[in-house]
């Protein structure tokens, strides 16, 4: 069996696993870090996402071992100094979440998206999350949510580099 | 105190933005085993031998059962609605024993070390199939001598249920228009994003069932009968659960199975479904063929409507199966008057999955086939389709209001409704787009669809669902516990499964009691915690199990007014309470908090005589009436004339859902149901081949929208309270999803009118509406 060694949230990880073993298995099964759902198995519904290197992948499409060296981020790991991160507010603050079972992936992918582009418009926040399926809210409010955390972002990278 | 009506952010969002929840899958015990199905890849065939040897081979493989080595102790999956004394209810075995039915359904199990191993070992089951031949096709299934899906029932139908009222004859004879039209219920996959799973830990005789399922309470009863564990051994537990919409509302074979198979290996066992064994064996909903036939004056007036459905069971009948399209039988006249109706409904089985409730659960199809049929009857007199509604629908100065089904609606303003949503929609504006883009012979048209609904909510009260021969009430529970601290614990039976309860239960509590919103603790979906209830589907929670709190507040209330009448030594009927403070009429400063009066109870020392020291109170609330939340929905298309491309460009939905606890709820409520019933409407349907296999297996082939798929919408609300319960309210869980199908429908078959197009058959896919817009032009 292959010997990965992963960071995940912060902590450094040493396994051997199976090479066929997917991410976000090891991540829920062997780690312990169930924050991160399975919603299905074509890689279609985004509920896994999660950060490699700072950016999102579906952690169903990564095998353990692709993941060996790299750095995770799940969300368990997204808190700064205690603190919800920026998106996990927006996500509280408008009604983002209904059911909360697509809500990790979905706050991944949309930390990802800002990262590319920090001013989306509402149509570019719909496209940027098509591959995360919610089946609770309709988008309307998780668009909202997007839109106010990036508007929260750039004004606290702006008063921080003041 | 105003908590009741507040926008409050949800307290259930601090663990699930965090993931620091407990979805059942997280559940992982000492020893515990996994389950994996092995499924059979024909719709219909008798199973000759099961062959486990060599699966019990393989590493890490625990156990394996087939259906016969299960048969003496698997029982039978229940239905708990005979719908009339002779509908054939066939026999449901957890694992397939003789003969499956629908492809999918379980003829074996393994049991393993890990889900992997579980997985692998399905492989090495050698199961020898005899084929029989699949039925597909409701009206096939009906004709004489066609194949059976029972052959031990002689019949494929299951039942006919038929309701009439008022003379139908006389309201055809001679009316100036007569609308004849059928209409596909498509059938639908209801895709909750949590798969379900199942935990079940033995602990001597006692068994804990973790499900991610809408019904703790039903599925214990339902799970003691099966399997013959007694009921107080029982507990079940539904954790954080990822969305229902119906599809939860279940008692599922791998629920027993998991049960039984933890009971026999005396050691924790799991269950987990992937997305592409979901698809084939969560129940599905809709599909129904509706044939209908309508009668109205020369004004647009209604005289009489005939309903006359197909309903596909298909393989056999869970919980509630053969009762969905009931729920909307007494729907399809919706707000109108009219003189005649009659309802026959003929249930049929196929060799598919089985249906049961989905959002809405029989009220959409009926909502879809009236409102349908109002534009038909518009377009029929040349009148604007909010002309012909107006003309019919019961006006607000009618109320109550007994339909010609015999419900009595109790509140409704469909002119107030229709008005705001016409200003919001700028509805004349939109008509003039239409007419201008009419004449330029625009490659891209323009459709207005109109849908004023309503719907019949708080399931149920109990005597109406007895004489419809369903095996339970419809009551709901709550307790209220008041700690040492005058902290407080809410108990209801409802089960939330992303409805809010937790916030919404404690605005009420905080509100009846007095105290903090922050005081307050809800507790819901273990049945050892919240022992008694109905759970949580058909838009009930807050119309049934909300009013049961208010109920079990008003209790405390009266129970510390004694206790506060003692210690403030004064007369009961002297003592005011507002606030969360009693004191005494006149001197204000005279006084004490319910949570000071909650402590003092828990001393005891000073009670007056013959006073438990306990203000816990719980109420059971068993509706009189059902509720009827109403709207117009007003749905604007885009058709693209050359690719059937549809675009929604503009969505006003304004609901009338009574009196309401946290508008931000019932905003996301709105949002998610008009998804789904846009969804129905454009893009889902689970597609079975000629064989019976079902296509639409995956996220990839069943098309749940994406963000980019769905409009903004524009949603707003009027409130006229229900009469029928003491907050007013009405329920909106279903709402969305119920109003928006035809809506949207309505919308672009009104831009392809002067294409000669009457109808276009959901989804509305591009090519459809590409096929309806040449066949139209043809003819
Ligand atoms: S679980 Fe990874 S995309 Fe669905
Ligand atoms: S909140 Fe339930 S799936 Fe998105």
């Amino acid at each position: 069996m292959p010997r990965i060694k992963v960071e995940v949230d912060g902590v450094t990880y040493e396994d051997d696993v199976e090479p066929r073993l997917l991410l976000v298995h090891y991540l829920r099964d062997r780690l312990g870090k169930v924050g991160t759902p399975v919603g299905c198995d074509t890689t279609n519904c985004g509920a896994c996402t999660v950060l490699m290197d700072g950016m999102s992948v579906k952690s169903c499409s990564v095998l353990a071992v692709q993941a060996d060296t790299h750095d995770i981020t799940t969300i368990e790991g997204l808190r700064i100094n205690g603190a919800l991160h920026p998106m996990q507010e927006a996500f509280h603050s408008e009604h983002g979440l209904q059911c909360g079972y697509c809500t990790p992936g979905m706050i991944m992918a949309s930390i990802d998206l800002l990262r590319e582009n920090p001013d989306p418009s509402d149509e570019e926040i719909r496209e940027g999350l098509e591959g995360n399926l919610c089946r609770c809210t309709g988008y309307q409010n998780i668009v909202r949510a997007v839109r106010s955390a990036a508007h929260e972002m750039s004004h606290s990278e702006v008063t921080s580099h003041d | 105190m105003t908590e009741v009506g507040t926008a409050r952010k949800r307290s259930e969002d601090a663990r699930l933005i965090t993931g620091n929840t407990q979805w059942t899958d997280n559940i992982q015990l000492p020893g515990m085993l996994y389950v994996a199905f092995l499924r059979s890849p024909y719709a219909h065939a008798r199973i000759v031998n099961v062959d486990t040897s060599a699966a019990l081979d393989r590493p890490g493989v625990v156990a394996v059962f087939s259906g016969a080595d299960l048969a003496g102790e698997q029982g039978g999956l229940p239905c708990a609605w005979v719908v009339t004394p002779d509908m054939v209810l066939p026999d449901h075995p957890p694992i397939a024993v003789t003969e499956v039915r629908y492809s999918g359904e379980p003829v074996a199990c393994v049991v393993a070390r890990d889900r992997y191993a579980a997985a692998d070992a399905l492989e090495a089951i050698d199961v020898d199939y005899e084929p029989l031949p699949p039925v597909l096709d409701m009206q096939a299934a009906l004709a004489e001598g066609a194949d059976l899906v029972h052959s031990d029932k002689g019949t494929n139908k299951s039942y006919t249920w038929v309701f009439a009222n008022g003379d139908l004859d006389a309201a055809f004879l001679d009316a100036a228009v007569v609308i004849e039209r059928e209409y596909v219920q498509q059938r639908l996959i209801p895709s909750a994003m949590e798969p379900r799973s199942v935990v079940c830990q033995p602990f001597g005789d006692q068994m804990t069932v973790w499900s991610s399922t809408q019904i703790p309470h039903i599925l214990r009863v339902m799970l003691a009968s099966v399997t013959g564990v007694p009921e107080q051994n029982l507990r079940v537990i539904a954790p954080d659960v990822g969305g229902g919409f119906g599809s939860k509302l279940q008692v599922y074979g791998e629920e027993v199975i998991t049960l039984i198979l933890a009971r026999k290996l005396g050691k924790p066992v799991k269950w987990t479904e992937s997305r592409s064994e979901g698809n084939q064996t969560v129940h599905h909903g809709r599909d129904q063929i509706q044939r209908l036939r309508l009668a109205a004056d020369a004004d647009g007036r209604i005289r009489g409507l005939n309903v006359d459905l197909l309903a596909d069971m298909g393989a056999y009948l869970m919980l509630v199966t053969p009762g969905i399209p009931l729920l909307g039988a007494f729907m399809f006249p919706a707000i109108y008057k009219m003189d005649a109706y009659s309802f026959t409904c003929t249930g049929v089985f196929t060799t598919k999955m089985p249906t049961d409730a989905y959002r809405g659960a029989g009220r959409p199809e009926a909502t879809f086939a009236i409102e349908r049929l109002m534009d038909e009857l518009a377009h029929e007199l040349d009148l604007d389709p909010i002309e012909v509604r107006r003309r019919n629908w019961i006006k607000h100065d009618e109320f109550p209001y007994e339909t010609v089904c015999g419900l009595t609606y109790d509140s409704g303003n469909y002119e107030a409704a229709t008005e705001k949503a016409l200003q919001l929609f700028e509805y004349d504006k939109l008509r003039a787009e239409q007419a201008d883009r009419r004449e330029r012979h625009d490659t891209v048209q323009l459709g207005i669809g109109v849908s004023t609904f309503t719907e019949m909510c708080g399931l149920a009260p109990s005597r109406v669902l007895g004489s419809l021969f369903y095996g339970a009430g419809g009551w709901e529970h709550s307790a209220v516990r008041m700690l040492p601290t005058g902290k407080v614990e809410v108990l209801t039976g409802s089960s939330a499964h992303g409805q809010g309860h937790e916030t919404a239960w404690a605005q009420i509590a905080s509100d009846a009691l007095g105290v903090p919103f922050e005081d307050v603790r809800v507790l819901h979906g273990d049945t050892a915690i919240s022992h008694k209830g109905l759970d949580t589907y058909g838009s009930r929670s807050l119309v049934v199990g909300g009013v049961a709190l208010v109920g079990a507040c008003v209790k405390v209330v009266d129970k510390a007014r004694v206790v506060a009448a003692h210690l403030l030594e004064a007369d009961a009927s002297d003592l005011t309470f507002e606030n969360g403070r009693f004191s005494v009429r006149g001197v204000p400063e005279q006084g004490m908090s319910i949570q000071e009066i909650a402590g003092a109870t828990f001393a005891a020392h000073n009670l007056p005589d013959g006073i438990e020291p306990s203000l816990d109170s719980e109420a059971t609330f068993d509706p009189e009436n059902f509720s009827f939340p109403h709207g117009t929905h007003l749905c604007a298309a885009e058709v693209d004339t050359e690719t059937g491309f549809v675009k929604i460009r503009k969505y006003v939905a304004v609901d009338d859902i009574g009196k309401v606890v946290n508008p931000l709820i019932v905003e996301g409520q709105v949002h998610g149901g008009l998804a789904q019933g846009i969804s129905q409407a454009l893009y889902e349907e689970a597609v079975y081949d000629v064989d019976g296999n079902l296509q639409t297996t995956t996220l990839a082939d069943y098309l749940v929208p994406s963000a980019s798929d769905l409009p903004t919408f524009t949603t707003d609300r009027t409130e006229t309270p229900a009469t029928t319960n003491p907050l007013g309210v009405k329920g909106v869980g279903e709402a969305g999803t119920i109003a928006s199908t035809p809506a949207v429908v309505n919308a672009i078959v009104d831009a392809l009118r002067p294409f000669g197009v009457s109808d276009v058959r959901m989804p509305c896919t591009p090519e459809r509406v590409w096929r309806a817009l040449q066949e139209g032009v043809a003819q």
